[in-house]
């Protein structure tokens, strides 16, 4: 065979091949999975610092107050001040300022979280423990504003909704720095 | 009367009696002095009973015990050890927990391994049904007390061991069987104490751990709200956010989609939390028993990316579980895109329950907390959602009072895991020392052993190729002299990174963990062997 008729041969074989690939059409998506409907978007809910995603609606510290004595405070004690028992182990909610950089760090709403909008999203998404997801967005906007009221971020009267929740100034908003590692110090 | 149980240390032990000081503190603890009464010099840990009026057993159900002279270490300043009320009590009753497993074990039958492989003695119920059922049969006394001693350990049937197992059949090939482990294998993952049990984590036993991977039954848990029952016929994963087009996709839909195979260690950010200040646990299920390796089955991320679309500016997804907790963690999109996998299959067969069946996030290298399980849904965003967990929980409070977020890789790591601790070396000769390394950056790269605390090295063997995100298993050959050591090993990662020491990790973070800088503690192990052959936890 010569050179020539090699390559000839070799080029009948590539079209033979692609040809046989060909018959499988190119794929652009999978056809799986369906449009996601807007009652089942509407399900679903994730508040960011911005305030977008916090629902209508709003609350007090007064409301909230009863609210917590009668569905809160068994586990978070009715002081906001935690409670450890066995089958309990409620976090300690209020208190704690100025103890971050100490050798006993006290690690609560008022002294350690960052955002406002935390609190409600945690609330409604996950509280309380014996019955998560269960409350309206009233009562949410309402213990959320007892806590900050409690903690003394707002002022008692104030009332918490989508506008005004976002602008609440966390003690701890400047507290967090981004992640340094791989530490430099490791490698002197 | 109430019961509560204690432990103590043993380096306040006055010569005959130790004091006890029964602090509270919840609300109800009734005003005046802390109520103090005296317990025996032997009793360092166990339990008492104390007779109050019932009304204050509920005031006291979260009480703590301090044995001895709590004024006195108060009056110290220079005292490093400060943990807060919670984290005190919990890394306590973790103590206890672990006294309790080791209390379990059965003395060794026979002088050979005098310790060295410690076995749980197994207490489930399925042994005196089956001492019960036996006795019908026939047999008499002998039979009872083998019966006795016969139970199960979870995960195992128990059957009668033959004296000669060549002299008569053994047991038919069953149809439609799921299969179980031996009877004699008895490791079972050890649960921390938290107040609540469905806000809680259970450790892996790494100390019989064989090979890379972890027995799915056996992989660490660590759940917010409980393990969901979920049916997977209902069960969709719904994408949506800054998306060309919010989708929802079926189990079925999800298992149609080209899938990769790879496997990945697990890691909990919180391994190893009560080793910080000082060493505090026992075993090395105790120290180092929230990661777990798995073979892991799914769709990249990147795949459901091309069938949505992602919107101009998309640089975050948030991921959410269907569990009560509605866990839900925000993951850079660059990490969404390079390597994350959405998981249906472990080690050859659907998830574990414990694991987030029918479908969890799985994210190479990441810290345990944002592998979300029970995969829901993922909406896409240009900023993070700041939500709890990445905000008041996984966050790693500094020295100064500034605190590290998202700390999402884990850094290199590795454990001896045989000898460590509470095992007894026999006697002086030959030693295998084996244990795990990973890091969260890449592969391993080389591990070193060191018999004198860290002043010498010397490389360790591999016992397989390392893959990326994956523990690899290492082993030295040690001729052990009889004389004291203390053992380590550093892990080498691909990127140059060493494995640190813990004087440099606290002289970078501070020195105020628990509850200040709980977090990613990855730093050298030591276990120390006496001359005795004892192997404990110590900081060196």
């Amino acid at each position: 065979m010569s050179m020539r008729r090699k390559y000839l041969a070799l080029a009948i074989g590539i079209c033979l091949f692609s040809g046989g690939a060909s018959a499988q059409s190119r794929i652009d998506h999978f056809g799986f999975g369906r449009d996601a409907t807007a009652d089942e978007m509407a399900r679903y809910f994730a508040i960011s610092p911005s305030g977008a995603g916090l629902p209508p609606g709003s609350g007090t510290a007064k409301a909230g107050a009863a609210i917590f004595a009668n569905t809160c405070a068994a586990c978070h004690g009715d002081k906001l001040q935690g409670n450890p028992a066995k089958g309990i182990g409620g976090d300690r909610l209020i208190g704690g300022r100025g103890t971050l950089a100490s050798k006993s760090p006290v690690k609560t709403v008022e002294s350690y979280w960052p955002y406002s909008t935390t609190l409600f999203d945690y609330i409604k998404r996950a509280m309380p423990f014996n019955a998560p997801g269960s409350l309206k967005d009233d009562d949410v906007y309402a213990l959320v504003a007892y806590i900050l009221s409690e903690a003394k971020i707002i002022k008692p009267n104030e009332t918490m909704d989508a506008k005004t929740l976002p602008k609440v100034e966390m003690p701890n908003r400047d507290g967090f720095v981004p992640d340094p590692r791989p530490e430099l110090q490791l490698y002197r | 009367m109430i019961r509560a149980a204690f432990t103590a240390e043993k380096r306040v032990v006055e010569p005959t009696l130790v004091e006890a000081v029964f602090t509270t503190m919840l609300v109800h603890k009734p005003a005046g002095p802390p109520l103090r009464f005296i317990i025996r010099e032997d009793q360092l840990c166990g339990e008492f009973e104390l007779n109050v009026k019932p009304r204050l057993h509920q005031a006291w159900c979260g009480c703590r015990l301090v044995v001895g002279s709590l004024r006195e270490r108060n009056l110290n300043s220079d005292e490093k050890v400060v943990y807060d009320d919670k984290a005190r009590h919990m890394a306590e009753q973790m103590v206890i927990a672990e006294q309790r497993q080791i209390a379990q074990r059965l003395r060794e039958d026979c002088d050979c391994k005098d310790g060295m492989f410690p076995r749980r003695m197994i207490s489930s119920r399925r042994g005196f049904l089956v001492a019960a059922g036996s006795l019908v049969g026939a047999a008499g006394a002998a039979t009872l007390a083998h019966a006795e001693t016969a139970k199960a350990p979870p995960g195992a049937e128990f059957f009668t061991v033959p004296d000669d197992p060549t002299k008569e059949q053994g047991r038919p090939v069953a149809d439609q069987s799921y299969g179980t482990r031996s009877q004699f294998e008895t490791e079972v993952r050890v649960r921390y104490p938290t107040p609540n049990a469905n806000t809680s984590w259970s450790l892996t036993p790494l100390d019989k751990g064989l090979g890379n991977i972890t027995p799915s039954g056996l992989h660490f848990e660590r759940h917010h709200g409980g393990i969901p029952t979920i049916d997977p016929a209902r069960h969709n994963l719904l994408i949506h956010g800054m998306v060309g087009r919010p989708m929802t996709f079926s189990m079925a839909d999800i298992k149609r989609l080209p899938s990769v195979t790879r496997k990945h260690f697990i890691e909990c950010s919180g391994n190893g939390l009560t080793e910080w200040n000082k060493p505090t646990m026992k075993t090395v299920q105790g120290t180092h028993g929230l990661l777990s390796t798995s073979e892991w089955t799914g769709v990249q991320f990147a795949t459901f990316a091309r069938e949505t679309g992602l919107k101009e500016g998309a640089a975050w997804v948030l991921a959410e579980g269907a569990d009560a907790a509605v866990m839900t963690r925000s993951i850079p999109m660059e990490k969404m895109l390079k390597d994350a996998l959405i998981v249906y299959g472990q080690n050859g067969e659907a998830i574990r329950p414990e694991q987030g069946y029918p479908l969890r996030l799985l994210l190479p290298g990441y810290e345990g907390n944002t592998h979300i399980k029970w995969l829901r849904r993922l909406q896409v965003s240009d900023k993070p959602f700041m939500t709890r967990e990445e905000t008041s929980k996984y966050t790693d409070l500094l020295g100064d009072g500034k605190a590290r977020i998202f700390t999402l890789d884990m850094d290199a790591k590795s454990v001896i895991t045989f000898p460590s601790g509470d095992m007894k070396l026999p006697g002086p000769g030959f030693y295998n020392i084996t244990g795990l390394a990973w890091t969260g950056r890449g592969r391993v790269q080389s591990v070193d052993v060191s018999l004198d605390s860290g002043t010498t090295w010397y490389p360790a063997r591999l016992e397989s190729l390392p893959e990326p995100m994956c523990t690899v298993r290492f082993s030295f050959p040690w001729m052990w002299d009889g004389k004291a050591a203390v053992l380590q090993s550093r892990c080498i990662d691909e990127t140059g990174y060493v494995q640190p020491t813990l004087k440099q990790l606290i002289a970078i973070r501070g020195d105020n963990g628990p509850f200040g800088s709980v977090y990613h503690l990855n730093a050298i192990q030591s276990w120390a062997v006496s001359e005795a052959g004892d192997v404990t936890n110590v900081h060196a």
